[in-house]
Protein backbone atom coordinates (compact mmCIF):
# COMPACT_ATOMS: atom_id res chain seq x y z
CA UNK A 1 0.00 0.00 0.00
CA UNK A 2 2.38 2.75 1.52
CA UNK A 3 1.26 5.88 -0.26
CA UNK A 4 -1.55 7.83 2.15
CA UNK A 5 -3.74 9.97 0.60
CA UNK A 6 -3.75 13.19 1.24
CA UNK A 7 -6.93 14.80 2.42
CA UNK A 8 -7.52 19.00 2.43
CA UNK A 9 -9.59 20.28 4.46
CA UNK A 10 -11.42 23.58 4.06
CA UNK A 11 -13.71 25.14 6.28
CA UNK A 12 -17.00 26.98 3.85
CA UNK A 13 -18.18 29.55 6.61
CA UNK A 14 -22.15 29.52 6.80
CA UNK A 15 -22.29 25.94 4.77
CA UNK A 16 -19.82 23.71 6.01
CA UNK A 17 -16.67 21.74 5.33
CA UNK A 18 -15.30 20.58 2.29
CA UNK A 19 -12.53 17.58 1.94
CA UNK A 20 -10.73 16.92 -1.31
CA UNK A 21 -7.97 14.77 -2.55
CA UNK A 22 -6.18 13.96 -5.83
CA UNK A 23 -6.15 10.32 -7.12
CA UNK A 24 -3.05 8.43 -8.23
CA UNK A 25 -4.89 8.99 -11.61
CA UNK A 26 -4.82 12.33 -11.34
CA UNK A 27 -8.64 12.62 -10.86
CA UNK A 28 -9.29 14.99 -7.92
CA UNK A 29 -12.39 14.17 -5.93
CA UNK A 30 -14.06 15.88 -2.68
CA UNK A 31 -17.27 15.93 -0.36
CA UNK A 32 -19.35 19.03 0.50
CA UNK A 33 -20.83 18.61 4.08
CA UNK A 34 -23.06 20.63 4.60
CA UNK A 35 -24.50 21.44 8.10
CA UNK A 36 -27.79 20.34 7.37
CA UNK A 37 -26.31 16.50 6.91
CA UNK A 38 -26.62 16.87 2.78
CA UNK A 39 -23.73 15.89 1.20
CA UNK A 40 -21.87 16.76 -2.44
CA UNK A 41 -19.81 14.36 -3.59
CA UNK A 42 -18.38 16.51 -6.53
CA UNK A 43 -15.47 15.89 -9.23
CA UNK A 44 -13.19 18.52 -10.59
CA UNK A 45 -12.63 19.14 -13.70
CA UNK A 46 -9.40 18.10 -15.58
CA UNK A 47 -8.77 21.37 -17.89
CA UNK A 48 -10.41 23.83 -14.69
CA UNK A 49 -9.09 22.53 -11.20
CA UNK A 50 -11.04 25.07 -9.30
CA UNK A 51 -14.13 24.03 -11.02
CA UNK A 52 -16.50 21.30 -10.27
CA UNK A 53 -17.45 19.71 -13.21
CA UNK A 54 -19.51 16.88 -11.33
CA UNK A 55 -21.74 17.11 -8.45
CA UNK A 56 -23.78 14.46 -7.13
CA UNK A 57 -26.11 15.33 -4.30
CA UNK A 58 -26.71 12.52 -1.50
CA UNK A 59 -28.96 12.64 1.37
CA UNK A 60 -28.04 10.72 4.32
CA UNK A 61 -29.28 7.85 3.61
CA UNK A 62 -27.14 7.21 0.00
CA UNK A 63 -24.28 8.27 1.64
CA UNK A 64 -23.88 5.84 3.75
CA UNK A 65 -24.97 3.25 1.42
CA UNK A 66 -21.95 4.55 -0.83
CA UNK A 67 -19.49 4.15 2.32
CA UNK A 68 -20.49 0.98 2.43
CA UNK A 69 -19.74 -0.21 -0.84
CA UNK A 70 -16.32 1.61 -0.84
CA UNK A 71 -15.46 1.10 3.27
CA UNK A 72 -15.93 -2.44 3.41
CA UNK A 73 -13.26 -4.09 2.15
CA UNK A 74 -10.91 -1.69 3.42
CA UNK A 75 -12.00 -2.00 6.65
CA UNK A 76 -10.74 -5.37 7.32
CA UNK A 77 -7.66 -4.75 4.78
CA UNK A 78 -6.74 -2.22 7.37
CA UNK A 79 -6.66 -4.56 10.43
CA UNK A 80 -4.39 -6.91 7.95
CA UNK A 81 -2.11 -3.95 7.65
CA UNK A 82 -2.51 -3.25 11.20
CA UNK A 83 -1.56 -6.86 12.37
CA UNK A 84 1.73 -6.43 10.23
CA UNK A 85 2.50 -3.30 11.46
CA UNK A 86 2.34 -3.49 15.18
CA UNK A 87 4.44 -5.86 17.35
CA UNK A 88 2.37 -7.96 19.89
CA UNK A 89 -1.05 -6.85 18.64
CA UNK A 90 -3.04 -9.71 16.99
CA UNK A 91 -6.22 -8.98 14.78
CA UNK A 92 -8.68 -12.11 14.14
CA UNK A 93 -11.48 -12.42 12.65
CA UNK A 94 -14.06 -14.98 14.30
CA UNK A 95 -16.71 -16.71 13.32
CA UNK A 96 -19.84 -17.39 15.41
CA UNK A 97 -20.85 -20.87 14.78
CA UNK A 98 -24.58 -21.75 14.78
CA UNK A 99 -24.15 -23.25 18.03
CA UNK A 100 -22.72 -20.26 19.95
CA UNK A 101 -25.05 -19.08 23.34
CA UNK A 102 -24.26 -15.51 21.55
CA UNK A 103 -26.45 -16.17 18.60
CA UNK A 104 -29.46 -13.72 18.67
CA UNK A 105 -27.65 -12.37 21.78
CA UNK A 106 -27.18 -8.74 22.24
CA UNK A 107 -22.70 -8.23 22.52
CA UNK A 108 -23.01 -6.77 25.64
CA UNK A 109 -23.91 -10.14 26.86
CA UNK A 110 -20.47 -11.59 26.28
CA UNK A 111 -18.70 -8.74 27.94
CA UNK A 112 -15.59 -9.62 26.13
CA UNK A 113 -13.90 -6.30 26.56
CA UNK A 114 -13.75 -6.89 30.45
CA UNK A 115 -13.12 -10.43 30.18
CA UNK A 116 -10.19 -10.54 27.95
CA UNK A 117 -9.17 -6.74 27.37
CA UNK A 118 -9.32 -7.33 23.42
CA UNK A 119 -11.64 -5.35 21.35
CA UNK A 120 -14.53 -6.13 18.89
CA UNK A 121 -14.23 -3.29 16.41
CA UNK A 122 -16.18 -4.77 13.61
CA UNK A 123 -18.60 -6.92 12.39
CA UNK A 124 -18.90 -9.03 8.55
CA UNK A 125 -22.20 -9.68 7.95
CA UNK A 126 -22.85 -11.21 4.40
CA UNK A 127 -20.47 -8.62 2.90
CA UNK A 128 -21.62 -5.92 5.00
CA UNK A 129 -18.91 -4.38 7.69
CA UNK A 130 -21.05 -2.98 11.11
CA UNK A 131 -17.76 -0.98 12.10
CA UNK A 132 -17.48 -0.60 15.81
CA UNK A 133 -20.58 -1.91 16.73
CA UNK A 134 -22.28 -1.18 20.14
CA UNK A 135 -23.20 -3.19 22.97
CA UNK A 136 -26.65 -3.14 21.71
CA UNK A 137 -25.51 -4.75 18.39
CA UNK A 138 -27.24 -8.61 18.15
CA UNK A 139 -25.17 -11.40 17.05
CA UNK A 140 -26.04 -13.88 14.45
CA UNK A 141 -25.17 -17.27 13.10
CA UNK A 142 -22.30 -17.13 10.65
CA UNK A 143 -21.60 -13.57 11.42
CA UNK A 144 -18.06 -12.73 11.21
CA UNK A 145 -16.22 -10.72 14.01
CA UNK A 146 -13.13 -8.69 14.07
CA UNK A 147 -10.99 -9.07 17.01
CA UNK A 148 -7.88 -7.00 18.00
CA UNK A 149 -5.78 -7.41 21.34
CA UNK A 150 -2.70 -9.05 22.55
CA UNK A 151 -2.48 -13.27 21.18
CA UNK A 152 -3.76 -14.82 24.46
CA UNK A 153 -6.69 -12.39 24.89
CA UNK A 154 -7.76 -13.10 21.31
CA UNK A 155 -7.54 -16.32 21.52
CA UNK A 156 -9.94 -16.50 25.09
CA UNK A 157 -12.43 -14.39 22.63
CA UNK A 158 -12.52 -17.32 20.17
CA UNK A 159 -13.15 -19.53 23.01
CA UNK A 160 -15.89 -17.40 24.82
CA UNK A 161 -17.52 -16.67 21.13
CA UNK A 162 -17.57 -20.64 20.35
CA UNK A 163 -18.38 -22.29 23.94
CA UNK A 164 -19.93 -18.99 26.03
CA UNK B 1 -65.68 48.85 6.45
CA UNK B 2 -64.14 47.93 9.64
CA UNK B 3 -60.48 49.04 10.31
CA UNK B 4 -59.57 45.58 10.71
CA UNK B 5 -61.25 44.14 7.69
CA UNK B 6 -59.24 46.71 5.58
CA UNK B 7 -56.03 46.09 7.18
CA UNK B 8 -57.31 41.99 6.38
CA UNK B 9 -58.02 42.93 2.68
CA UNK B 10 -54.82 44.94 1.87
CA UNK B 11 -52.21 43.01 3.67
CA UNK B 12 -53.54 39.46 2.41
CA UNK B 13 -53.66 40.90 -1.10
CA UNK B 14 -50.25 41.69 -0.90
CA UNK B 15 -48.93 38.88 0.36
CA UNK B 16 -50.84 36.60 -1.61
CA UNK B 17 -49.56 38.84 -4.66
CA UNK B 18 -46.13 38.23 -3.05
CA UNK B 19 -46.57 34.21 -3.32
CA UNK B 20 -47.38 34.51 -6.94
CA UNK B 21 -44.40 36.80 -7.68
CA UNK B 22 -42.26 34.59 -5.31
CA UNK B 23 -43.63 31.20 -7.70
CA UNK B 24 -42.99 33.62 -11.22
CA UNK B 25 -39.05 33.84 -9.31
CA UNK B 26 -38.92 30.75 -8.53
CA UNK B 27 -39.60 29.50 -12.50
CA UNK B 28 -37.38 31.89 -13.98
CA UNK B 29 -34.72 30.92 -11.61
CA UNK B 30 -34.05 34.39 -10.36
CA UNK B 31 -34.04 35.81 -6.92
CA UNK B 32 -38.10 36.87 -5.81
CA UNK B 33 -36.16 40.26 -4.25
CA UNK B 34 -36.18 42.18 -7.47
CA UNK B 35 -39.90 41.56 -7.75
CA UNK B 36 -41.27 41.79 -3.74
CA UNK B 37 -39.27 45.63 -4.47
CA UNK B 38 -41.82 46.22 -7.51
CA UNK B 39 -44.56 44.89 -5.97
CA UNK B 40 -44.15 47.58 -3.30
CA UNK B 41 -43.11 50.41 -5.65
CA UNK B 42 -46.56 49.39 -7.33
CA UNK B 43 -48.15 49.41 -4.18
CA UNK B 44 -46.97 52.45 -2.17
CA UNK B 45 -46.76 56.19 -2.56
CA UNK B 46 -47.26 57.61 -6.12
CA UNK B 47 -48.20 53.32 -7.05
CA UNK B 48 -51.08 52.15 -8.88
CA UNK B 49 -52.78 50.70 -5.67
CA UNK B 50 -51.91 53.32 -2.84
CA UNK B 51 -52.27 51.19 0.70
CA UNK B 52 -53.57 53.80 3.08
CA UNK B 53 -55.10 51.84 6.31
CA UNK B 54 -52.35 49.11 6.46
CA UNK B 55 -49.24 51.02 6.00
CA UNK B 56 -48.51 51.29 9.86
CA UNK B 57 -49.03 47.22 10.30
CA UNK B 58 -46.74 46.93 7.46
CA UNK B 59 -44.20 49.17 8.74
CA UNK B 60 -43.93 47.42 12.13
CA UNK B 61 -43.59 44.34 10.27
CA UNK B 62 -41.10 45.69 8.11
CA UNK B 63 -38.75 46.52 11.15
CA UNK B 64 -39.25 42.97 12.29
CA UNK B 65 -38.56 41.17 9.04
CA UNK B 66 -34.56 43.57 9.62
CA UNK B 67 -34.30 41.95 13.17
CA UNK B 68 -35.11 38.47 11.65
CA UNK B 69 -33.04 38.91 8.50
CA UNK B 70 -30.07 39.85 10.55
CA UNK B 71 -30.52 37.21 13.43
CA UNK B 72 -30.83 34.62 10.69
CA UNK B 73 -27.54 35.80 9.35
CA UNK B 74 -26.01 35.42 12.73
CA UNK B 75 -26.65 32.16 13.12
CA UNK B 76 -25.03 30.81 9.66
CA UNK B 77 -21.80 32.05 11.44
CA UNK B 78 -20.02 31.45 14.61
CA UNK B 79 -18.04 33.47 16.37
CA UNK B 80 -15.25 31.01 15.84
CA UNK B 81 -15.71 31.40 11.94
CA UNK B 82 -15.84 34.95 12.29
CA UNK B 83 -12.51 35.75 13.81
CA UNK B 84 -10.75 32.75 11.56
CA UNK B 85 -11.83 34.31 8.17
CA UNK B 86 -10.98 37.96 10.14
CA UNK B 87 -7.32 36.84 10.33
CA UNK B 88 -7.15 35.11 6.94
CA UNK B 89 -8.39 37.30 5.09
CA UNK B 90 -8.15 40.67 6.32
CA UNK B 91 -6.65 41.88 2.82
CA UNK B 92 -9.09 41.23 0.35
CA UNK B 93 -11.98 42.18 2.57
CA UNK B 94 -9.97 45.76 2.89
CA UNK B 95 -9.50 45.89 -0.81
CA UNK B 96 -13.63 44.43 -1.13
CA UNK B 97 -14.69 47.53 1.54
CA UNK B 98 -12.30 50.02 -0.34
CA UNK B 99 -13.47 48.99 -4.04
CA UNK B 100 -17.32 48.69 -3.34
CA UNK B 101 -17.54 51.65 -0.55
CA UNK B 102 -16.25 54.06 -2.85
CA UNK B 103 -18.38 54.07 -5.91
CA UNK B 104 -21.35 55.14 -3.94
CA UNK B 105 -19.77 57.58 -1.82
CA UNK B 106 -18.20 59.41 -5.04
CA UNK B 107 -21.75 59.18 -6.21
CA UNK B 108 -23.76 60.91 -3.35
CA UNK B 109 -21.17 63.45 -3.19
CA UNK B 110 -21.34 64.22 -6.66
CA UNK B 111 -24.57 64.91 -6.68
CA UNK B 112 -24.01 67.25 -3.75
CA UNK B 113 -25.82 65.10 -1.00
CA UNK B 114 -23.44 65.87 1.66
CA UNK B 115 -21.15 63.24 3.85
CA UNK B 116 -23.41 61.55 5.56
CA UNK B 117 -25.33 60.97 2.68
CA UNK B 118 -21.94 59.26 1.36
CA UNK B 119 -21.58 57.09 4.21
CA UNK B 120 -25.33 55.56 3.57
CA UNK B 121 -24.44 55.44 -0.35
CA UNK B 122 -20.72 53.46 0.34
CA UNK B 123 -22.83 51.15 2.48
CA UNK B 124 -25.06 50.49 -0.45
CA UNK B 125 -22.55 49.88 -3.23
CA UNK B 126 -20.49 48.23 -0.64
CA UNK B 127 -22.37 44.68 0.84
CA UNK B 128 -22.52 41.58 -1.74
CA UNK B 129 -26.08 39.59 -0.90
CA UNK B 130 -24.87 37.26 0.89
CA UNK B 131 -28.04 35.35 0.56
CA UNK B 132 -28.19 35.87 -3.06
CA UNK B 133 -24.51 34.77 -3.75
CA UNK B 134 -25.33 31.27 -1.44
CA UNK B 135 -28.19 30.67 -3.52
CA UNK B 136 -25.90 31.31 -6.73
CA UNK B 137 -22.98 29.06 -5.43
CA UNK B 138 -25.61 26.46 -4.59
CA UNK B 139 -27.38 26.39 -7.56
CA UNK B 140 -24.38 26.25 -10.26
CA UNK B 141 -22.56 23.64 -8.33
CA UNK B 142 -20.03 25.77 -7.30
CA UNK B 143 -19.94 25.12 -4.32
CA UNK B 144 -17.48 22.63 -4.45
CA UNK B 145 -15.07 25.26 -6.13
CA UNK B 146 -11.78 26.13 -5.05
CA UNK B 147 -12.29 30.20 -5.17
CA UNK B 148 -15.40 29.22 -3.09
CA UNK B 149 -14.25 29.53 0.51
CA UNK B 150 -12.49 32.54 -0.69
CA UNK B 151 -15.94 34.20 -1.85
CA UNK B 152 -18.06 32.85 1.22
CA UNK B 153 -14.74 34.59 3.72
CA UNK B 154 -15.27 38.01 1.79
CA UNK B 155 -19.25 37.77 2.84
CA UNK B 156 -18.38 36.65 6.50
CA UNK B 157 -16.10 39.42 6.46
CA UNK B 158 -18.37 42.19 5.10
CA UNK B 159 -21.38 41.24 7.56
CA UNK B 160 -18.65 41.51 10.06
CA UNK B 161 -17.85 45.18 8.63
CA UNK B 162 -21.78 46.10 8.98
CA UNK B 163 -22.01 45.28 12.20
CA UNK B 164 -19.24 47.88 13.07
CA UNK B 165 -20.70 49.82 9.81
CA UNK B 166 -24.69 50.24 11.11
CA UNK B 167 -24.17 51.77 14.47
CA UNK B 168 -21.55 54.28 12.73
CA UNK B 169 -24.45 55.22 9.98
CA UNK B 170 -27.20 55.21 12.71
CA UNK B 171 -25.46 57.70 14.59
CA UNK B 172 -24.86 59.35 11.66
CA UNK B 173 -27.89 59.57 10.40
CA UNK B 174 -29.08 60.92 13.99
CA UNK B 175 -27.30 63.97 13.61
CA UNK B 176 -25.22 64.10 16.52
CA UNK B 177 -22.58 66.86 16.95
CA UNK B 178 -19.23 65.34 16.64
CA UNK B 179 -18.77 64.72 20.10
CA UNK B 180 -22.05 62.85 21.40
CA UNK B 181 -21.58 61.09 17.90
CA UNK B 182 -18.06 59.88 18.63
CA UNK B 183 -19.29 59.16 22.26
CA UNK B 184 -22.24 57.14 20.57
CA UNK B 185 -20.06 55.21 18.03
CA UNK B 186 -17.80 54.88 20.96
CA UNK B 187 -20.44 53.05 22.84
CA UNK B 188 -21.28 50.86 19.98
CA UNK B 189 -17.93 50.23 19.18
CA UNK B 190 -17.36 48.88 22.66
CA UNK B 191 -20.89 47.27 22.88
CA UNK B 192 -20.26 44.95 19.44
CA UNK B 193 -16.99 44.25 20.48
CA UNK B 194 -18.20 43.18 24.34
CA UNK B 195 -20.62 41.12 22.68
CA UNK B 196 -18.58 39.45 20.38
CA UNK B 197 -16.14 38.68 23.20
CA UNK B 198 -18.77 37.31 25.38
CA UNK B 199 -19.97 35.14 22.02
CA UNK B 200 -16.93 33.56 22.12
CA UNK B 201 -16.13 32.45 25.70
CA UNK B 202 -19.59 32.36 27.35
CA UNK B 203 -21.55 31.60 24.28
CA UNK B 204 -22.59 28.33 25.77
CA UNK B 205 -24.10 29.54 28.58
CA UNK B 206 -26.04 31.75 26.73
CA UNK B 207 -27.11 28.29 24.42
CA UNK B 208 -27.54 26.33 27.41
CA UNK B 209 -30.08 29.16 28.82
CA UNK B 210 -32.05 29.20 25.37
CA UNK B 211 -31.92 25.55 24.13
CA UNK B 212 -34.85 23.30 24.33
CA UNK B 213 -36.05 20.17 23.38
CA UNK B 214 -39.69 21.67 22.51
CA UNK B 215 -39.58 23.76 19.59
CA UNK B 216 -42.34 26.51 20.82
CA UNK B 217 -40.57 27.55 23.65
CA UNK B 218 -36.63 27.75 21.54
CA UNK B 219 -38.51 30.32 19.28
CA UNK B 220 -40.19 31.94 21.84
CA UNK B 221 -36.59 32.19 23.93
CA UNK B 222 -34.82 33.08 20.47
CA UNK B 223 -37.13 35.54 19.20
CA UNK B 224 -37.90 37.11 22.46
CA UNK B 225 -34.13 37.67 23.00
CA UNK B 226 -32.92 38.91 19.88
CA UNK B 227 -36.10 41.91 20.10
CA UNK B 228 -34.81 42.72 23.30
CA UNK B 229 -31.32 42.99 22.70
CA UNK B 230 -32.09 44.54 19.16
CA UNK B 231 -34.63 46.97 21.40
CA UNK B 232 -31.66 47.90 23.96
CA UNK B 233 -29.19 48.26 20.81
CA UNK B 234 -31.41 50.69 19.49
CA UNK B 235 -31.58 52.47 22.59
CA UNK B 236 -28.17 52.88 22.89
CA UNK B 237 -28.01 54.09 19.14
CA UNK B 238 -26.01 51.05 17.94
CA UNK B 239 -28.72 50.04 15.23
CA UNK B 240 -31.29 47.38 16.07
CA UNK B 241 -30.22 45.33 13.32
CA UNK B 242 -26.97 44.76 14.71
CA UNK B 243 -28.33 43.68 18.49
CA UNK B 244 -29.91 41.21 16.27
CA UNK B 245 -27.16 39.95 14.18
CA UNK B 246 -24.68 39.67 17.56
CA UNK B 247 -27.57 37.29 19.13
CA UNK B 248 -27.52 35.24 15.90
CA UNK B 249 -23.52 34.95 16.32
CA UNK B 250 -23.68 34.05 20.23
CA UNK B 251 -25.84 30.90 19.24
CA UNK B 252 -24.01 28.22 17.51
CA UNK B 253 -23.74 24.74 16.22
CA UNK B 254 -27.28 22.62 16.77
CA UNK B 255 -28.66 24.98 18.10
CA UNK B 256 -28.16 27.38 15.42
CA UNK B 257 -29.08 25.19 13.02
CA UNK B 258 -32.54 23.96 14.90
CA UNK B 259 -33.34 27.59 15.52
CA UNK B 260 -32.37 28.61 12.02
CA UNK B 261 -34.64 25.97 10.50
CA UNK B 262 -37.80 27.34 12.93
CA UNK B 263 -37.17 30.77 11.79
CA UNK B 264 -36.66 30.62 8.25
CA UNK B 265 -40.70 30.48 7.61
CA UNK B 266 -41.05 33.33 9.95
CA UNK B 267 -38.10 35.49 8.61
CA UNK B 268 -38.94 34.82 5.11
CA UNK B 269 -42.44 36.19 5.80
CA UNK B 270 -41.15 39.02 7.21
CA UNK B 271 -38.44 39.52 5.11
CA UNK B 272 -40.79 39.58 2.20
CA UNK B 273 -43.32 42.68 3.67
CA UNK B 274 -39.50 44.34 4.71
CA UNK B 275 -38.82 44.74 1.18
CA UNK B 276 -42.33 45.47 0.40
CA UNK B 277 -42.18 48.48 2.40
CA UNK B 278 -39.57 49.74 0.85
CA UNK B 279 -40.95 49.96 -2.29
CA UNK B 280 -44.19 51.27 -0.26
CA UNK B 281 -42.14 54.45 0.75
CA UNK B 282 -40.36 54.59 -2.73
CA UNK B 283 -42.36 56.93 -5.40
CA UNK B 284 -42.29 55.20 -8.47
CA UNK B 285 -42.11 58.59 -10.49
CA UNK B 286 -38.61 59.40 -8.56
CA UNK B 287 -37.02 56.53 -10.07
CA UNK B 288 -36.95 56.89 -13.60
CA UNK B 289 -34.88 60.25 -13.27
CA UNK B 290 -32.04 58.12 -11.22
CA UNK B 291 -32.23 55.62 -13.92
CA UNK B 292 -28.90 56.80 -15.40
CA UNK B 293 -26.82 57.09 -12.23
CA UNK B 294 -28.29 54.14 -10.82
CA UNK B 295 -27.41 52.09 -14.24
CA UNK B 296 -24.44 53.50 -13.84
CA UNK B 297 -23.57 53.21 -10.42
CA UNK B 298 -24.33 49.20 -10.75
CA UNK B 299 -22.53 48.99 -13.80
CA UNK B 300 -18.94 50.22 -11.79
CA UNK B 301 -20.49 48.13 -9.12
CA UNK B 302 -20.28 45.35 -11.28
CA UNK B 303 -16.71 45.71 -12.34
CA UNK B 304 -15.47 46.74 -8.79
CA UNK B 305 -16.63 43.02 -7.45
CA UNK B 306 -15.40 41.46 -10.45
CA UNK B 307 -11.74 42.99 -9.32
CA UNK B 308 -12.52 42.06 -5.64
CA UNK B 309 -12.95 38.50 -6.75
CA UNK B 310 -10.09 38.05 -9.06
CA UNK B 311 -7.70 39.81 -6.52
CA UNK B 312 -9.31 37.70 -3.67
CA UNK B 313 -9.31 34.47 -5.77
CA UNK B 314 -5.36 35.15 -7.32
CA UNK B 315 -3.97 35.58 -3.33
CA UNK B 316 -5.66 32.09 -2.47
CA UNK B 317 -3.75 30.76 -5.80
CA UNK B 318 -6.63 30.05 -8.18
CA UNK B 319 -6.66 30.39 -11.54
CA UNK B 320 -7.94 33.16 -13.79
CA UNK B 321 -11.55 31.18 -14.84
CA UNK B 322 -11.82 30.90 -11.04
CA UNK B 323 -10.96 34.17 -10.19
CA UNK B 324 -13.62 35.56 -12.58
CA UNK B 325 -15.98 33.11 -11.40
CA UNK B 326 -15.32 34.46 -7.62
CA UNK B 327 -15.98 38.22 -8.75
CA UNK B 328 -19.11 36.90 -10.57
CA UNK B 329 -20.90 35.40 -7.22
CA UNK B 330 -20.26 38.92 -5.96
CA UNK B 331 -22.10 41.13 -8.12
CA UNK B 332 -25.90 40.37 -6.44
CA UNK B 333 -26.36 43.17 -3.95
CA UNK B 334 -29.86 42.71 -1.99
CA UNK B 335 -31.37 43.06 1.56
CA UNK B 336 -28.49 44.38 3.16
CA UNK B 337 -28.38 47.30 0.97
CA UNK B 338 -32.16 47.65 1.30
CA UNK B 339 -31.37 47.72 5.13
CA UNK B 340 -29.02 50.57 4.67
CA UNK B 341 -30.84 52.93 2.47
CA UNK B 342 -33.71 52.37 4.23
CA UNK B 343 -32.44 53.65 7.54
CA UNK B 344 -30.66 56.52 5.98
CA UNK B 345 -34.34 56.89 4.46
CA UNK B 346 -35.91 57.06 7.81
CA UNK B 347 -34.10 59.63 9.07
CA UNK B 348 -34.62 61.81 6.05
CA UNK B 349 -31.81 61.33 4.16
CA UNK B 350 -32.38 63.23 0.73
CA UNK B 351 -35.27 62.31 -1.56
CA UNK B 352 -33.48 61.04 -4.27
CA UNK B 353 -31.53 58.35 -1.84
CA UNK B 354 -33.94 55.53 -1.69
CA UNK B 355 -35.21 55.64 -5.66
CA UNK B 356 -31.58 55.26 -6.55
CA UNK B 357 -30.80 52.62 -4.12
CA UNK B 358 -34.09 51.06 -4.63
CA UNK B 359 -33.01 51.19 -8.56
CA UNK B 360 -29.68 49.71 -7.83
CA UNK B 361 -30.97 46.56 -6.28
CA UNK B 362 -33.14 46.13 -8.39
CA UNK B 363 -30.81 45.93 -11.50
CA UNK B 364 -28.06 43.58 -9.25
CA UNK B 365 -30.21 41.75 -7.58
CA UNK B 366 -31.95 40.62 -10.77
CA UNK B 367 -28.60 40.77 -13.28
CA UNK B 368 -25.85 39.30 -10.75
CA UNK B 369 -27.44 35.58 -10.37
CA UNK B 370 -28.43 36.13 -14.42
CA UNK B 371 -24.94 37.13 -15.22
CA UNK B 372 -23.54 34.04 -13.19
CA UNK B 373 -25.63 31.35 -15.12
CA UNK B 374 -24.75 32.91 -18.52
CA UNK B 375 -21.28 33.41 -17.81
CA UNK B 376 -20.25 30.22 -16.63
CA UNK B 377 -20.40 28.21 -19.99
CA UNK B 378 -18.17 30.84 -21.50
CA UNK B 379 -15.91 31.09 -18.95
CA UNK B 380 -15.51 27.29 -18.94
CA UNK B 381 -15.32 27.20 -22.83
CA UNK B 382 -11.95 29.47 -22.42
CA UNK B 383 -10.58 27.88 -19.59
CA UNK B 384 -10.47 24.93 -21.81
CA UNK B 385 -8.84 27.08 -24.69
CA UNK B 386 -6.35 27.94 -22.27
Amino acid sequence: MGRTVDIEQTALPGIGLRHEFTTQSGKRVGVVSHRTGRRDLVIYDKDDPDRVCETVRLNDEEAEALVELLGAPRIVQRLNELHQQVEGLVSLQLPIPPGSPYVGRPMGDARVRTRTSASIVAVVRGGTVFASPGPAFVFAANDIVVVVGGADSTAEVADILARG
Amino acid sequence: MQHTAIVFLEFGAVLLGLGVLGAFALRVGISPIPLYLLAGLAFGTGGVVPLATSQEFISVGAELGVVLLLLTLGLEYSADELVTSLRGNATSGLVDLVLNAAPGAVCALLLGWGPVAAVAMAGVTYATSSGIAAKVLSDLGWLGNRETPTVLSLLVFEDLTMALYLPVLTALLAGLSLASGAATVGIALVTVSVVLVVALRYGRFIEAFVASPNSEVLLLKVVGLALLVAGLAQTLQVSAAVGAFLVGIALSGQLAHDTRTLLEPLRDLFAAVFFVFFGLQTDPAKILPVAGPAALLAFAGMITKLLTGAFAARRAGIAKAGQARAGIALIPRGEFNIVIAGLAVAAGAHPDLGPLAAAYVLILAAFGPLAAKLVQPLITAVARRA
